[in-house]
């Protein structure tokens, strides 16, 4: 190596020495040495294969690179398999966000050791000192309520100490055995969302809080990503096309959802398609990155946004299947969905409204499961007939279940459904439709085609959906009623010209583009495809506008088509390998339900939200129907637990562990029976009924890969308030003018009813920042896990780059060492397994979906009928569970996984797979269990996940599609032939991302390269929906929908909330203020609130908290951009600075999603405290259609239904901000 | 004919998504470390705007790049001898404050608070003093999707002759990104600004370097470059600039700023020149000839005549192949849809730019598809971004060039939509737009395909 030389030795070796080489360049004569010091940054000494594991679901593959054993960098895998010669490919994946995650390792922020908060310790170690049983300790701290007081007063105030793992492990434990024994295993809670992200790590606390009966509770829903219009419509909980799936579309209708930003390493192939020839319109109320991309924009008003998809809805109908029948969408929909199907009408004075299905029970059909089978007319026989496919054929277990348009009975083959009345009808009648207007609800009177038919002494008025749907839209064909003349008619819904002065979209471009939408769905057969996501989802009555925007694609033949249907990207949810993972980390391996607990309906009565409630129900229902059953909305949550549509944990007001000993039973019936009679008798109550009672009280959470209080604590002052009993600052105050029925409203709030919260994570955020123990947890670079989602087909690992640093643990040996504890520590308190009561909620996907037949309630308080488990209440079970075995089971895989496992309904058997993890992964140590496979490691859970499952074992999918075949009558297993062999194993996903094998437990296909699209197998191999008519449904027919006008899509106006009410306590100020709509989109510098605290995604933008407003509503109250600002309402006060701009609309405020109090926010003048989350100024509205169960596709499923944790109908104060204080106190 | 090879790249303004991954795993891999705290060698701007730093192409201001005067081609910002007189003052340069103010948080005291009466927070302090900032000014993205843009667009340079028609507000919002990292230029004014030689374009490559060793902190790089992207180190007092990823480049592989885009905008390929006509290209008095100028120098990989002066030349076969599948050329030569950034600046920049396509203003009058042929060149006219601002920006404002590439993206998306949908594609279209179908063809390869192998 040549010795350096000094710069000016250099300069002066080679004065005058430069070479000129043309008129207007020189050679230097100088060496190129220094050309080393780029080239040493450059090199490393390894690559390692990982991913980022919670918030983002874009599943991108990394490559970690690591020099010195210090990780430096990360850059995106680009050896994806291919997606052929004729599409871009899956590469590179990966977003600023993800680039900078390596930041976290070494970063001030990262958490090294276990944490305790010091007023806890302290009183710890007295306690231990005292009583020398950690379980007494524990004890003499919690009922002390000025220890109590203190301890949870502390939180979120600094004060944290470090402690030993052995020493949080056993007061974690103590607290765990406490509650168990005083409250019940089903008071202790389990919070970490959508397992997709980081399987195993979601399995470690999972698997553990399932062995001891604790509750998971659900994210999907709470974070208001659910679409509940999709198991409405589908009766699947979400399932939509892998992104490169939009390249094969004709035309995309991009509604609020903003690709470039929220689904970065996607987005590529909407804009590659546009060069294919796509064309490309964009929905956004503001100038989003995505209208950047599209050839139309359609400005619509914040939240109006089912009042286009009407208005094109009506643009369809009338010119698609009224002025010109359409052939392709004609067979379409008579095909896959419920337009031909027959409705019942019910008289309502002079009038009628649509009421129910019509059923072969209804008109005599000596069938089986009557009661749920469903009729059309058949065009060639003229006759009733009842189509093969329905729920009720789907579990008589006849091989009818299928969407060949037989009917068994008749003799009846492809049948030939009527869809209109109109051309053979008996009778013309006026139908009372329920309307809701920007401001009140009204009634349409619209006159429509029906058959009467004469059953005994009844005459039974029936029309088609169909029919009913072009009532709806005022698609008018010669009849007479409030139908609007022409698309220029603004007086009746739902026209072009209607929705114009609701959303401020121009009249011709709406008609445009439904043309056009509709016209390439023509052209392409079904290639129309609406992508679509959370600027739609997140409002109170997003159902109803997912529901008329997705009209659009089922009218148009686009859904199940590749190219076509809806492309739903919200917290995506797909865990390919799902039974395997279920097995695991649900601990279903080891028996017993596990206790899936709805977040939304947790977090509402355990954060006392439901007693600000602002509105009345019967401000919201049906202008139609008879008045709601309650008027408050928790009410219909207390009946959706006493009939078994919702899960509700805590689950009763006693023990759950008790009542053997209680009914001194001797067996598990009678523990059963004496369960039923008590509640039947009214002593015994759903814990939900006494939110208030400290026996009630949520005692414990673990919080893990989530930031609940920083980022999805929606109500967030609430939480901090009652749960946790911290200071906090909603101006609210309760609405006691609006009474409930059904729970006992006490007048002693309580405060701070969770006595443990314990976060896992590897940085200090908001949650860890409030919890009582702060655990130290492995990055995604330092841990083995796997990853998969919806975006593609790919399945790929997480792998170490380096250990796990300082005392930093992956979550499965976090979740195992606890368990180790607590087993130990059990075996002082127990000396064999007890009993538990567990009530599970009637699933869907079960016989229990037929539980409650024709809609209708049977609640069994009101004495109509017995409470029967499993019917109108939950169903019951026992299960027997040994406390000081949780450690031994937590590492084994137990006997029951050997099968039948599977999922939607069918099963299937596992041994030979057993008996290969027995020999891959070595079995374990424990006599008792010793023939089981080891799950010592993450390794080992994540091997035990791809050998389980279908889409990654060949084998699987071949059992999988056998099941489904018999179950359907129907040829299926071709679909997995060709890859029948493979078995993918962790070290092939480490060597490149693997493309998952086609499985019945998705809706789509694989199958020789194609791209995923769902519900093809549906459209293509006549496989039916999980529905009541086994077809996709335009029209649901439960009580409560019917109470709620919800039986077809139609616009519905944003709860018309108010920043405060006159209860509330307004400050107020000097100077001027502006009241905007409050919106929370998904950030462009975060994922969530992970990335959102990095160096560089801070610097990338603002560097804190900020809100987005319009310039001239700034220049309104004098803000200019960048000024610090307050902005509240009654739930919350936010400090931040404006970001002024002419890209967002007037009259609403952006604060991007998720913004935390942890960096750079000042005080509130306000609250004299430091400013809040973005969200608090937010509160949650439960929608009592969606907390409907035991009813077919209306059935409860953890994270497929149930009430969402919408917040976004909100306003909002906006105040220039003079002064800033810090508040180093 | 002096033959000369050069690494060049194309970014696809019409398919960059502002995602800034160029920008943060750029940082990660080159600048994140002391004194270089506030460098972005990659950068990704919102339009309009005046960006990092601020007003960059404020030239009036900051006197970079060339400038033609009295038949003479000079540095804007003086000769020699005036740079000599200004050798220790020179009031051109660039502030911190125009870049920003490099800061962190005091993270830590998220941990280790003690016990407060009010939540702790990570409060904002500077990188340069240590000290607390009350309040964070401006940063390396500050506009960000037209943040803060109705008042510092105005302020945009491109912008001009605009004033008039079109205003900063909600129904008349345009937005479009433009990364940009060293031209790595064909007449590089850095280079010919510093005093030291310190600064070279390597002969083999063309990639523009700062020599670590030689560098003698005068920063009057910093002045000459009108792009701004020469950047200065505090620490170790030396020029640093993006080095077109040298190190990777001469593994085979493209840069980190290429490989991580996942807009797949990017697409890096050699060209030929002719090293002898640098100088008249960059004469040409009317900067609107200088388009023009630039591509007359670059030379046909495929012309025997070339491949022969190009192996006299020591080029090897490999990269002579390599000239010949090179998108570069392809896209800014043979298709002519990529276009040089600021060609007055008479730099003669070796990154160029495909222009953005962008939603039509308003409703459209009840009239059918857009994309029906007949339709398409109106609606040139009626798309959102001006015209103008995108030939301020790419083509010294000659609007006839912006409208010709426009035409052949919308005419190709015409084209490749009736073959999609089985009707058959209007060659006329193809013919007004001087494409082949075969041209038409490689150009949708290129640009929706994208294989990896097809970009780099």
């Amino acid at each position: 190596m040549s010795k350096k030389i000094s710069p000016l030795m250099k300069k002066l070796n080679f004065l005058g020495k430069s070479e000129k080489i043309t008129n207007w360049a020189e050679l230097s004569p100088y060496d190129r040495e220094n050309e080393k010091i780029y080239r040493r940054r450059w090199q490393h000494d390894k690559v390692v294969r990982s991913t980022h594991g919670v918030n983002c679901t874009g599943s991108c593959s990394w490559q970690i690179h690591v020099k010195d054993g210090i990780i430096t960098w990360e850059s995106q895998a680009t050896d994806y398999p291919t997606t052929g010669p004729d599409m871009p490919e899956y590469e590179p994946r990966g977003c600023p966000r993800g680039a900078s995650f390596s930041w976290y390792t070494y970063s001030p922020l990262r958490v090294r050791y276990p944490y305790v908060r010091g007023a806890l310790l302290k009183l710890w170690k007295a306690a231990m000192a005292e009583k020398q049983d950690p379980v007494a300790a524990w004890r003499s701290i919690v009922d002390d309520p000025e220890k109590s007081k203190h301890y949870k007063a502390a939180r979120g105030k600094g004060g944290f100490v470090r402690a030993s793992w052995d020493e949080v492990n056993e007061m974690i434990s103590a607290n765990l055995l406490d509650t168990i024994d005083r409250f019940g295993p089903d008071r202790i809670f389990g919070f970490s969302p959508i397992p997709a992200m980081s399987m195993v790590s979601y399995a470690a606390g999972g698997r553990f809080l399932s062995l001891l009966g604790s509750p998971l509770l659900s994210f999907y829903d709470w974070y208001a990503d659910l679409p509940a219009a999709s198991p409405q419509i589908w009766g699947d909980q979400t399932d939509v096309p892998e992104s490169s799936d939009w390249y094969n579309s004709g035309y995309l209708l991009v509604w609020g959802s903003n690709l470039p930003q929220t689904r970065t390493p996607d987005s590529h192939f909407m804009v590659e398609a546009r060069y294919r020839g796509t064309k490309v319109t964009a929905i956004s109320p503001d100038y989003a990155e995505f209208v950047k991309f599209a050839d139309h924009w359609m400005p619509v008003n914040a939240g109006m946004d089912a009042a286009v998809a009407m208005a094109m809805t009506h643009v369809i109908l009338k010119e698609y299947y009224v002025d010109n029948e359409t052939k392709y969408f004609n067979d379409y929909v008579k095909k896959y969905t419920d337009l031909p199907y027959l409705i019942k009408l019910k008289k309502r004075g002079e009038n009628f409204v649509s009421d129910r299905f019509l059923r072969a029970s209804d008109i005599g059909m000596p069938l089986s499961k009557a009661e749920w089978k469903t009729v059309v007319i058949d065009q060639k026989s003229q006759k009733y007939a009842v189509p093969n496919g329905s729920i009720g054929h789907r579990w008589e277990e006849e091989g009818t279940w299928n969407l060949h348009q037989n009917d068994q009975n008749q003799n009846l083959n492809d049948i030939e459904p009527v869809l209109s009345l109109a051309n053979d009808h008996d009778e013309i009648v006026t139908l009372d439709l329920p309307f809701f207007d920007k401001e009140e609800r009204k009634v349409l009177h619209r006159s429509i085609p029906v058959k009467k038919i004469e059953q005994g002494d009844e005459t039974i008025y029936v029309t088609t959906t169909f029919d009913l749907m072009l009532a709806n839209a005022g698609v008018n064909r010669d009849l007479s009623g409030d139908y609007p003349v022409d698309y220029e008619d603004a007086t009746q819904p739902y026209t072009p010209a209607w929705q114009e002065a609701i959303t401020g979209v121009d009249r011709d471009l709406v008609i445009k583009v439904a043309r056009e939408f509709a016209e390439n769905a023509v052209n392409t057969k079904g290639k129309s495809m609406i992508i679509m996501g959370s600027g739609i989802n997140h409002y109170y009555n997003s159902d109803m506008i997912y529901r008329a925007v997705l009209n659009l694609v089922l009218l148009t033949g686009s859904q199940g088509v590749n190219g076509g249907g809806w492309a739903h990207y919200v917290g995506q949810e797909k865990v390919r390998p799902l039974e395997g993972w279920q097995t695991v980390g649900l601990a279903r391996d080891w028996g017993g339900p596990p206790r899936l607990q709805n977040g939304t309906s947790f977090y509402y009565f355990a954060t006392e939200q439901w007693r600000y409630e602002e509105f009345a129900v019967s401000e919201q229902t049906s202008p139609i129907r008879d008045k709601p059953r309650y008027e408050h909305n928790a009410d219909y949550n207390v009946l959706a637990a006493r009939l078994g549509w919702l899960p509700s944990y805590p689950q009763f007001d006693r023990n759950s562990l008790k009542f053997f000993e209680e009914a001194k039973a001797t067996s598990n019936e009678e523990v059963i029976q004496h369960v039923v009679q008590q509640l039947k008798d009214r002593k015994l109550n759903f814990a939900i009924e006494n939110p208030e009672k400290p026996e009630n009280f949520p005692r414990t959470l673990f919080v893990w890969r989530a930031n609940l209080l920083g980022s999805s604590s929606k109500g967030h002052e609430y939480f901090l308030k009652h749960l946790l009993g911290t200071h906090s600052h909603n101006l609210s105050e309760e609405n006691k003018a609006l009474m409930t029925d059904e729970v006992n409203w006490e007048e002693n709030t309580p405060e701070g009813k969770l006595d443990l919260l314990v976060n896992i994570d590897f940085r200090m955020q908001g949650t860890g920042l409030y919890s009582d123990i702060v655990l130290p947890a492995a990055t995604w670079y330092e841990k083995s896990d796997i990853s998969s989602t919806d975006m593609h087909p790919f399945i790929h690992p997480f792998n170490p780059a380096i250990a796990a640093p300082w005392e930093a643990r992956s979550d499965w040996d976090t979740f195992k060492k606890l368990a180790k504890t607590f087993s130990e520590m059990a075996a002082r308190y127990y000396s064999g397994p007890v009993k538990d009561v567990v009530a599970t909620p009637l699933l869907h996907d079960s016989p229990a979906e037929l539980a409650q037949p024709l809609g209708k309630i049977p609640d069994w308080k009101k004495g109509e009928v017995e409470p029967v488990p499993g019917q109108n209440l939950p169903q019951l079970h026992i299960v027997e569970r040994d406390y000081t075995k949780i450690y031994d089971k937590m590492i084994a895989l137990g006997p029951k996984a050997k099968g039948p496992i599977g999922s939607k309904g069918i099963s299937w058997d596992a041994t030979d797979e057993y008996e290969k993890l027995q020999n891959m992964l070595g079995t374990s140590k424990n006599e008792d269990y010793k023939e089981c496979p080891s799950l010592l490691s993450d390794r080992n859970v994540a091997e035990t996940i791809l050998t389980l499952s279908s889409t990654t074992n060949g084998s699987m999918a071949m059992k999988a599609w056998e099941a489904l075949e018999k179950k359907t009558n129907l040829k299926l297993k071709d679909l997995a032939v060709e890859r029948a062999e493979e078995h993918l194993s962790f070290q092939e996903i480490t060597a490149q991302p693997r493309k998952v094998i086609s499985s019945p437990v998705f809706s789509g296909t694989e199958t020789g390269n194609r791209r995923y699209s769902p519900f093809t197998t549906n459209v293509e191999r006549m496989i039916p929906w999980r529905t009541l008519t086994g077809r996709q449904h335009f029209y649901i027919d439960h009580e409560i929908m019917l109470e709620f006008g919800e039986e077809m899509a139609l616009f519905k106006p944003m709860l018309p909330k108010q920043a405060f009410y006159d209860r509330d306590h307004k400050p107020v100020h000097d100077g001027k203020e502006i009241t905007l709509n409050y919106l929370t989109p998904h950030f462009k510098w975060s994922y969530h609130s992970t990335y959102g605290d990095t160096l560089p995604m801070l610097t990338m933008f603002r560097g804190g908290p900020h809100v987005w407003l319009n310039n001239e509503d700034a220049a309104e109250i004098e803000i200019e951009d960048n000024d610090w600002l307050e902005l509240y309402n009654s739930n919350g006060v936010v400090v931040a600075r404006a970001v002024v701009s002419h890209r967002i609309p007037r009259g609403v405020s952006f604060m991007y999603h998720v913004q935390e109090r942890t960096i750079n926010v000042p005080g509130s003048p306000t609250t004299k405290d430091r400013g809040g989350t973005f969200n608090s100024p937010t509160k949650i509205h439960v929608k009592p259609t969606q907390m409907i169960g035991g009813y077919a596709q209306l059935s409860y499923g953890f994270n497929y239904y149930g009430p969402t944790g919408n917040q976004r109908d909100n306003k909002v104060i906006i105040r220039k901000l003079k002064e800033v204080s810090w508040l180093e106190d | 004919m002096r033959i000369k090879a050069q690494y060049g790249m194309v970014m696809s303004l019409d398919k960059c998504i502002g995602c800034h991954t160029c920008s943060i795993t750029c940082n990660n891999t080159w600048t994140n470390r002391p004194g270089a705290e506030y460098m972005w060698w990659n950068n990704v701007e919102t339009k309009p705007g005046i960006g990092y730093p601020k007003e960059w192409e404020n030239q009036e201001k900051h006197k970079g790049g060339w400038e033609y005067k009295n038949e003479k081609l000079e540095l804007k910002a003086g000769g020699r001898l005036s740079k000599l007189a200004r050798l220790f003052y020179n009031p051109n340069l660039v502030d911190i404050d125009d870049y920003y103010e490099p800061w962190t948080y005091d993270y830590e005291t998220l941990i280790n608070s003690p016990a407060k009466k009010h939540q702790p927070v990570a409060r904002p302090k500077s990188q340069l003093t240590g000290e607390y900032m009350d309040k964070i000014e401006w940063g390396p993205n500050w506009e960000d999707d037209l943040a803060g843009v109705h008042k510092t667009g105005l302020k945009d340079p491109n912008m001009r002759g605009l004033e008039e028609s079109v205003r900063m507000e909600f129904e008349q919002t345009f937005m479009m990104y433009l990364p940009r990292i060293c031209e790595h230029c064909l007449n590089a004014p850095c280079v010919s600004s510093c005093p030291s030689g310190a600064i070279y374009k390597r002969d083999e490559d063309g990639i523009v370097l700062v020599d670590q060793d030689a560098c003698r902190s005068w920063r009057l790089c910093m002045t000459g470059c009108p792009y701004k992207k020469v950047y200065f180190n505090w620490k170790t007092q030396k020029a640093e600039k993006c080095t077109f990823c040298f190190p990777r480049i001469e593994n085979g592989d493209p840069t980190i700023c290429s490989e991580t885009c996942v807009g797949r905008i990017r697409y890096i390929g050699i060209v030929f020149y002719d090293a002898d006509k640098v100088l008249e290209a960059a004469s040409v008095e009317d900067e609107k000839g200088l388009y023009e100028s630039q591509l007359d120098i670059f030379l046909d990989p495929h012309d025997p005549e070339v491949i022969e002066a190009a192996r006299k030349e020591g080029i090897s076969e490999d990269w002579i192949e390599a000239a010949q599948r090179s998108p570069v050329y392809k896209m800014a030569v043979e298709q002519k849809i990529a276009l040089p950034l600021h060609p007055e600046y008479r730099t003669l920049p070796m990154v160029w730019y495909v222009p953005p396509l962008s939603p039509i203003m308003g409703a459209f009058d009840g009239q059918q598809d857009t994309l029906d042929p007949n339709l398409v060149f109106p609606t040139i006219d009626q798309m959102r971004i001006p015209i103008q601002y995108l030939a301020n920006l790419l083509t010294a404002g000659d609007t006839e060039v912006i409208r010709k590439v426009l035409k052949k993206l919308v005419a190709m998306r015409s084209y490749m939509r009736a073959k999609t949908i089985g009707k058959e594609p209007d060659k006329n279209l193809l013919e007004v737009t001087e494409l082949t179908e075969e041209t038409v063809e490689e150009m949708y390869r290129l640009m929706a395909i994208a294989k990896y192998s097809d970009r780099y």
